[in-house]
């Protein structure tokens, strides 16, 4: 059975997180993506970790490894001009390019949707930039942090049950560099919008997409609220009652928002007549009593484990969670009950567990990837293979450091 | 749908979606797939109000909330009491002219109500059914009701959020967002099947493996080393300065985060304190990284004067990262976001002129818009039932007051 992207071919000319993302995620259902690292460095992801035992290994980081199961790895200096004849071919092949340059840096060597598409006007172009393609920020420097921050989420970080105890510190950026997953999530719905009006326009096109208006996207519901009725939230937003609360060993949310869950929660705390309490019956009572009956959640809660907790809890309909870590993800019996997880065998590292698509299509069977390339791992498929390179031509570009 | 003058084509032209969904992550895809053109048809009730409609988004009347209208622009809405048989028929007949039924209730209840996949697949064999739940339709754990601060908290990103000593990170509504727009993209990607292969698909997607995922950096360490990451505030490994700072001015900070020993040392020549770089506590990143607490102090005893605006200015004049930590108040006022034309002003019945916020992406051939506010509760009956399924008026009044429309 086919899948989506068959006989899609993504070229890939980017680093980092949100670009290789974007391009896993069309690999997921299909696409060929090639992906272009810089001769001898590769993609700076491989020196970032997590490494076997913490030691750097190009072809070991695990960040890596799961950006960029089955895509095909070539190595490519499009700034000599052999590197760049081979990478104009490459582009004239492709249904989809990725990159993620400074604005206007691949005009200067005619690598641009501008000059591109003169070639290939079937090409869609994806640009993925901090501040995007214009503006008066255009050119402004960004590490993950600064464009997290520029987003309006970092405000509202780390949030109310920490500034509780530190007012005085800073807000925070997400954890696990979101900002760039925001942009990769949201490249790839455009991209697949672009490849679907393609059939109708006979024309690629150019998408302009910023890492600090995907993140401020996924912020809506609040941008909202604050431009037409001045709310704003700073990282003192906190729960009207219930929230975190620390226990055995971590950290539960509970959250009684309605009179029924309230109930439910206080007959599994064993003190039914709470539910019946006057101060708590109704919501607005209990946003009023919230620091009186979140006394009564907050020793229950201590004297548990996370997991005991949300077993108790959830099943009931009143909302609750445990704080999960790394550990308690791998050994959930939820995301184990699925093909989420899956074991994917990799050269370097040997069999790993990988967490993988959060989806199941009838009709489009899902098998895990292939594991990610090594550096240069299909040069020769692709320079000889789609290209017409002789295999005797390569040594040379070696030698040359353009491959 | 008549504001848009735009001669351009839609991406999504001609597709047309019926949703059953509610707050956050069940909007959000087909919000998206409505910018970029396709019709969306929300299916309504007044016994089931979206929660966007109410507190603490809306205080009185369901029409007066901004965040379901910031949600749901582009929609139309038919209000359809589900309870009744009548109105499940309406809803088949919606969903056999419609390329794809979005759904975000809890797990089983569209089956309950006739609206399952294998009955709409047999009036509509190509239609493509998304059900966005908390944790898909199989495991232990798939029947509990879902929350955005739960998933963020059950999908391990709230505890890699925060400070390293302090409890974890409140994520809140944009949890639910980026479901929706993982979500988005496996539509997109069936509907990009479908016109190749004519083929209609059921798709179960899983909210919490959809967040899982984007924490892949810690699933990997686990995985390779068994070492469980925790939440380390503003710091990355290994690179310092990276922090956010305090600034002149109330609640005012800027994000500074340094890369490379040339951009350390521009940033010590721009904060005006050269001697910074002779200190051999800071002599190189590994040293930095290990003193960077007395970095922080001397680089917050700086920025303390002066507001974060001119701190980012001369930092980015000398080539080093640095933004202001924004509020929604500083992005609403920001001039790169302006010019960039992130905001748009658009006329709603009930709430009068509202500032809104544009499409998170730009497409050259095929802009997405914004056309039409977020509809009022039921405010397209007439559009959908008479218009659409060419039902006539006096039928329309008559299912408005048997409470089939309702």
């Amino acid at each position: 059975m086919p899948a989506p992207f068959d006989g899609i071919s993504v070229l890939e000319f980017a680093g980092g997180i949100a670009g290789p993302y974007c391009a896993r995620l069309l690999a997921d259902l299909g696409a060929r993506v090639i992906k272009i690292e810089p001769p001898g460095y590769g993609d700076p992801v491989r020196r970032i970790g997590p490494f076997p035992g913490d030691m750097p290994d190009q072809e070991a980081s695990g960040l890596f490894l799961f950006l960029n199961t089955g895509k095909r790895s070539v190595t490519l200096d499009p700034s000599v001009p052999s590197g760049r004849d081979l990478f104009l071919k490459l582009a004239s092949n492709a249904d989809v390019l990725i990159e993620d340059h400074q604005p206007g840096e691949l005009e200067q060597s005619g690598l641009d949707y501008g000059s591109l598409q003169e070639s290939n006007p079937a090409l869609v172009y994806i640009s993925i930039t901090p501040y995007g393609q214009d503006g008066p920020n255009a050119s402004w420097k960004a590490s993950h942090l600064n464009s997290f921050h520029a987003s309006g989420e970092g405000f509202t970080l780390p949030g109310g049950q920490t500034y509780q105890s530190f007012p005085d510190r800073a807000p925070v950026t997400a954890g696990a560099n979101l900002g760039d997953f925001d942009t990769a999530i949201l490249a790839s719905s455009a991209t697949v919008a672009a490849l679907y009006a393609r059939e109708f326009l006979g024309a690629g096109q150019h998408i302009d997409i910023s890492r600090q208006e995907a993140t401020l996207g996924m912020n809506r519901l609040e941008q909202a609220q604050f431009l037409s009725q001045g709310r704003e939230f700073n990282r003192s937003r906190s729960y009207e009652y219930g929230g975190i609360f620390p226990c055995r060993d971590g950290y539960v949310m509970l959250y009684p928002r309605e009179d029924h869950q309230w109930r439910a929660l206080a007959g599994i705390m064993g003190q039914p007549e709470l539910g019946e309490d006057e101060r708590f019956s109704a919501r607005a009572d209990r946003i009023r009593n919230g620091d009186a009956l979140n006394s009564y959640v907050r020793p229950w809660a201590a004297s548990l484990g996370k997991r005991e907790i949300y077993d108790l809890v959830a099943p009931s309909g009143c909302p609750a969670a445990y704080y999960a870590n790394a550990q308690d993800l791998m050994e959930s019996p939820q995301l184990n009950a699925g093909d989420f997880f899956q074991t994917i065998d990799h050269p370097r590292t040997g069999p790993l567990t990988y967490p993988t698509v959060p989806y199941r299509v009838s009709g489009i069977p899902w098998t895990p990837p292939e594991p990610a390339p090594l550096l240069g791992q299909h040069n020769q498929e692709i320079l000889c293979g789609d290209l017409g390179l002789t295999p005797e031509e390569l040594p040379d570009l070696r030698r040359a450091g353009v491959i | 749908m008549s504001e848009n003058s735009s001669a351009a084509k839609s991406a999504l032209e001609g597709v047309r979606v019926l949703e059953f969904t509610n707050l956050v992550a069940g909007p959000f895809p087909s919000f998206l797939m409505g910018l970029l053109g396709a019709e969306i048809i929300k299916v309504e009730s007044a016994a089931q109000l979206d929660a966007a409609r109410r507190a603490p988004y809306s205080f009185d009347d369901p029409d007066n909330s901004p965040a379901f209208n910031g949600l749901n622009l582009n929609k139309l809405s038919v209000r359809l009491n589900l309870k009744q048989p009548q109105a499940v028929e309406l809803a088949l007949r919606l969903a056999s002219l419609s390329d794809v039924v979005l759904e975000n209730m809890r797990p089983g209840v569209m089956d309950r109500l006739g609206l399952g996949y294998d009955r709409l697949k047999e009036l509509n064999p190509s239609i493509i059914m998304a059900s966005v739940s908390t944790a898909g339709s199989v495991g232990p754990e798939a029947s509990y009701p879902g929350y955005a601060p739960a998933f963020s908290a059950l999908s391990g990103l709230a505890h890699l959020t925060g400070y390293s000593d302090g409890p974890p990170g409140e994520l809140h509504a944009s949890i639910d967002s980026r479901s929706g727009a993982t979500a988005a993209f496996i539509i997109l990607a069936s509907l990009f099947h479908r016109r190749r292969t004519g083929e209609g698909q059921f798709i179960d997607f899983a909210s919490r493996e959809a967040i899982t995922a984007l924490g892949a950096e810690a699933l990997m360490d686990y995985s390779i080393n068994g070492h469980v990451q925790t939440r380390r505030g503003n710091r990355s490994q290994g690179l310092a300065p990276h922090g956010c700072y305090r600034c002149k001015g109330e609640d005012s900070w800027v994000s500074i985060a340094v890369d490379t020993e040339r951009e350390w040392f521009h940033l010590c020549l721009a904060a005006g304190h050269a001697e910074w770089a002779n200190d051999h506590r800071f002599s190189d990143a590994p040293h930095r990284y290990e003193n960077h607490d007395a970095l922080d102090e001397l680089i917050g005893s700086w920025t303390w004067h002066h507001t974060a605006s001119e701190v980012t200015e001369l930092l980015q004049a000398a080539g080093v990262a640095a933004s202001p930590s924004m509020s929604a108040a500083d992005i609403a006022a920001d001039p790169h976001l302006e010019q960039r034309g992130m905001w748009q002003d658009i006329e709603h019945p009930f709430m009068g002129n509202l500032k809104v916020q544009g499409p998170p992406w730009r497409l050259s051939a095929t802009p997405p818009t914004i056309r039409t506010h977020g509809p009022l509760l039921g405010e397209h009956n007439r559009d959908v039932i008479v218009g659409l399924l060419g039902e006539s008026e006096l039928q329309l009044k008559e299912w408005v007051d048997e409470e089939v429309l309702n």
